[in-house]
């Protein structure tokens, strides 16, 4: 087991660094970069003084180099300027647009992002498990059809819809006030109870926006997996045994339609993040999608380079933590056997 | 004292309409005794089980019956029909009095947890133990049904267990509690032979303990002349006859007994076996026969070995091997039925397969006789290999699988003629016709799809559909072992006429030695990919020589009461180990197995005796 976890671990350090360099390659795709546009831009005004300020910057972050040094740079396994002073040093990059470091710029959505998108993880799982299982044990019955009624409502119910709907119930019933992570009156004072509360009360509306179609998709998939397991023979054997249906399906066949479930935890970040950014624009969320989209269309690559790679690591974690979990409850990975014949 | 009194049990399932799968059967199974319900497939022989169980379906009903469960211990009888089939009444007997056996001992255990969890949970749901006693009644039932190691077999889970001892631990389970009455549905069908005669001997040994009644749902009247007390014949849901074993296997009444005891080949069998339903092949002109002389050599099986990639090595971990054939070689005559016998993973079928080209041999060369020279089959490319491909011919394990459910028996009987370029489409459209005829289906059927035939028209589609490009040769993998006693004997009977009639050549695979006996001229006998014995098929089986071939004759249950297995010569699972096999016959790893002619013509795998005899085949 230990074994495995450090092969796991040791595999994860090629991949980052691929991830890297692909992320790096693909943000500097479009010509120039956000300094030569700026400068071909106070060139055209004549700023001279200006335009050896930019110089300047160019050199100090390394623009003007080859495409694999800017890389080693920005990674910190090349020299700059400054000595090695990268990524991995700690130094997670200048953005040009809010002419802030990185870590300024994102350190209070980054935070957001993890928690909406745990509490999102937390609410698809909590919903779609009991309603899969009530909908594969009473097949074609009322309950059965009914889910799968609301569930293709939720898949084909477009998110800034849904979002505004509930954005403006929960104001009319229970006054939350609409959009942002709390109310207003909240803003500048220190971390409070009721300050607490009111960011809690705001993060509901989100959590359902961006969960509905995860939550839909995994009710017909659990379903549809528990109903295979169901018809197993092992699951006879239990009946045969004279166990009772609940404690039957509860522990045998669920634990078996378990793993895809939680295989999906890693693959389900990437698509959380990148899927909340019109909802978060909607909701007036300050989450990094908006962020990360506004660092691409102004070319702020080290901004943008910076969330990619976050939500990278995420997914990675992700993908971990779910390898990790698939050993644990299933003894053919852990074991790594095939049967013998 | 009955332990189990059926009486009048009518079970209907409601699918498109009411469909009786059983119709007012009646038996009794005595306490202690073994009474063995026999029948095809479809015969509702399952059903009954599931009834007494209380796990039919939810489509099906008891309209009629009564099914009285006397338990020996209080002499308390109870209507098991009258219970909820989910209620707690049903779920105290189930499990605790009335255990049940499946034949699948790959798929009815649960893969996620320790064989010890799933055993000790009867107890701990029906005679309220806690884990820790659970865990040691567990151990003891363990150490009852002879697991080599129990206290280590407590925390192993099913995929780490062959095939055997998952099964002596779902029987294990199933006596957790002491039951008063065991059902055990095809116990032994999904298992080896030498590993089903451990099986029935364990659970002769386990009654003898126990004392409970068995019933043994089976369609194999090997293991019911080796079982049963007393034998229930079922035929589409009714019984046709029952009573003592003896007077079973002796005195047979009802026509369809007979015919059933009739169809199923058994050693020394001189005369033809009887088909319940025979079939009328018209062997008429059929192409010309193959060029080659009968008795004469037709392929060259030279040093054969295929290696098989487990798992590929990557990141920190090597790969891993298997090889499933090694260093095999024989030669097939022309004319002549080769049967190649061996137990699952003997490497048998990848044999087969690469005389058929499937895919290249990792070393090794197999040839075949053209004209007067040898033609190594690695190295047909284009058209030399479809050539090849015309001349041998390939019929499947599995009727059902192996036709395509959506064309019809027209298209799948014609499709080689087309992917060759043989005839204009009327000729093909006769040489179907002719074809259907041969193998004894009416032409009729050409419009039909699979899934409206039978499983022995399907298997006989499939014959038709290989003898399409008149080949010489014919590789037969386990053509009858999916079909029922009734069929297999037509199937059986049809193969060997064709084969005299058009002189075919037969690579005939099959784990079933009474069927390899009844059809082959010589056998070959193979075991854990290597070749142990190959010689006249009454050589080989009347007077075998090797350690494992001699195991496999003996654990081959035979239809007649006055054969009974000998359970005391069981070799306890150490018959199909090389490393285990007395000299001059031990094989360790890596060692060449080389053939030494013992006989004229009768060849042993015995290197301990090489020095002595040079000569190999």
């Amino acid at each position: 087991m230990i074994a495995y976890v450090l092969r796991r671990l040791a595999g994860m350090v090629p991949t980052l660094f691929i991830i890297s360099l692909l992320i790096f390659f693909i943000i500097e795709l479009p010509p120039g970069d956000y300094l030569t546009n700026q400068i071909s831009q106070l060139q055209a005004q004549g700023e001279a003084a200006s335009v050896a300020k930019l110089e300047f910057l160019r050199r100090e972050f390394a623009l003007d180099r080859p495409f694999l040094e800017r890389y080693g740079v920005w990674v910190g396994i090349w020299p700059g300027q400054h000595g090695f002073d990268g990524i991995l040093q700690g130094n997670w990059g200048w953005s040009f647009e809010f002419q802030k470091p990185v870590g300024d710029v994102v350190s209070g959505s980054l935070l957001l992002t993890v928690i909406l998108n745990f509490a999102t993880i937390l609410f698809v799982y909590i919903v779609s498990f009991p309603i899969g299982i009530y909908s594969a044990t009473r097949q074609y019955s009322w309950g059965d059809y009914g889910f799968t009624f609301l569930g293709y409502l939720g898949l084909a119910v477009p998110n800034f819809l849904l979002g505004l709907i509930l954005l403006f119930l929960m104001n009319e019933w229970f006054g939350v006030s609409v959009g942002g992570l709390m109310a207003p009156r909240f803003m500048d004072e220190p971390m409070s109870f009721d300050k607490l509360m009111s960011i809690l009360s705001h993060l509901v509306v989100p959590t359902i926006v961006i969960g509905t179609a995860g939550t839909a998709a995994m009710i017909r998939r659990l379903r549809a997996n528990l109903l295979d397991e169901l018809n197993r023979q092992y699951v006879t054997t239990a009946r045969a045994k004279g166990l009772k249906e609940r404690n039957l399906v509860l522990k045998y066949p669920l634990r078996v339609a378990l793993n895809p479930f939680i295989a999906d935890i890693g693959n389900l970040i990437p698509s959380l993040v990148s899927g909340s950014v019109i909802v978060s624009v909607v909701l007036n969320l300050p989450t990094v999608g908006p962020i990360l989209l506004g660092a691409l269309q102004s070319q702020d690559q080290y901004l943008a380079g910076f969330i990619l790679l976050f939500v990278a690591v995420l997914t990675l974690i992700g993908m971990l933590i779910s390898d990790l979990l698939l050993a644990a409850l299933d003894p053919r990975i852990r074991l790594g056997q095939e049967a013998p014949a | 004292m009955a332990v189990l009194d059926v009486r009048n049990l009518v079970v209907e399932y409601r699918i498109d309409g009411v469909n009786r799968a059983v119709d007012g059967i009646s038996f009794q199974i005595p306490e202690g005794k073994t009474v063995a319900i026999v029948g095809e497939s479809g015969s509702g022989k399952s059903t009954i089980g599931q009834a007494v169980m209380g796990l039919l379906p939810s489509v099906a009903t008891i309209p009629e019956g009564e099914i009285l469960f006397t338990d020996p211990v209080d002499q308390s009888t109870t209507d098991l029909v009258g219970l909820p089939r989910d209620g707690d009444l049903m779920r105290k007997i189930r499990g605790n009095r009335i255990a049940m056996i499946f034949q699948e001992p790959m798929t009815s255990l649960s893969p996620l947890h320790t064989i010890g969890d799933q055993i000790g949970e009867a107890g701990r749901l029906h005679q309220n133990m806690d884990r820790k006693t659970a865990r040691d009644a567990t151990r003891e039932m363990l150490r009852l049904v002879q697991f080599p190691n129990p206290d280590h077999a407590l925390d192993t889970y099913p995929f780490e267990l062959s095939g055997g001892l998952r099964q002596r631990a779902m029987i294990a389970m199933a006596m957790m509690c002491r039951p008063a009455l065991v059902i055990a549905d095809e116990p032994t069908t999904a298992l080896d032979v030498t590993i089903q005669a451990e099986i029935l001997k364990l659970l002769r040994d386990v009654q003898a303990e126990i004392g409970m009644g068995i019933m043994l749902v089976t369609h194999d009247f090997g293991v019911v002349a080796n079982m049963a007390d007393q034998v229930v014949v079922v035929y589409q849901g009714r019984v046709m006859e029952k009573g003592p074993s003896k007077r079973i296997f002796e005195a047979p009444q009802h026509p369809y007994l007979k015919a059933l005891l009739h169809a199923v080949p058994t050693f020394d069998m001189t005369e033809r076996l009887v088909p319940i339903r025979p079939i009328e092949p018209k062997l008429s002109a059929f192409g010309a026969p193959c060029e080659v002389k009968r008795g004469e050599p037709l392929i060259e099986v030279d040093n054969l070995v295929k290696r098989f990639q487990l798992k590929k090595g990557g990141f920190l971990s090597k790969p891993r091997t298997m090889t499933a054939v090694d260093q095999v070689s024989f030669t097939v005559n022309a004319g002549e039925c080769l049967g190649i016998v061996g137990e699952s993973g003997s490497g048998k079928t990848t044999a087969a397969l690469a005389v058929m080209r499937a895919f290249q041999p990792s070393s090794g060369h197999i040839r075949i006789r053209e004209g007067d020279g040898w033609r190594d089959i690695a190295t047909l490319e284009g058209e030399d290999l479809l050539a090849y491909r015309r001349r041998i011919q390939l019929v499947f394990q599995d009727p059902f699988s192996s036709l395509n459910p959506r064309m019809s028996i027209n298209e799948v009987i014609g499709e080689p003629l087309v992917i060759h370029n043989v005839g204009t489409p009327e000729s093909r459209k006769q040489h179907v016709r002719d074809l259907m005829e041969l193998v004894g289906l009416d032409p009729k059927m050409l419009r039909r799809y699979p899934h409206s035939l039978s499983g022995g028209q399907r298997q006989r589609v499939g014959i038709a559909r290989a003898l399409a490009l008149r080949p010489d040769i014919l590789v037969c993998d386990e053509p009858v072992s999916a079909l029922d006693v009734s069929v297999q004997a037509q199937v059986l009977n049809l193969l060997s006429d064709l084969q005299r009639e058009l002189s075919l050549t037969y690579l005939f695979v099959s784990h079933n030695l009474a069927v390899v006996d009844y059809l082959a001229t010589r056998i070959a006998v193979m075991c854990r990919g290597r070749l142990v014995e190959l010689g006249e098929t009454r050589a080989v089986i009347d007077n075998a020589q090797h350690p494992y071939t001699k195991a496999l004759l003996t654990a081959v249950p035979d239809a007649n009461l006055h054969r009974p297995l000998d359970f005391a010569a069981l070799s306890a699972g150490r018959a199909s180990d090389p490393a285990a096999w007395p000299e001059p016959y031990r094989l360790l790893p890596g060692e060449t197995p080389t053939m030494v002619e013992r006989f004229p013509g009768h060849f042993v795998c015995a290197p301990g005796e090489v020095p002595a005899i040079k000569d190999a085949a």
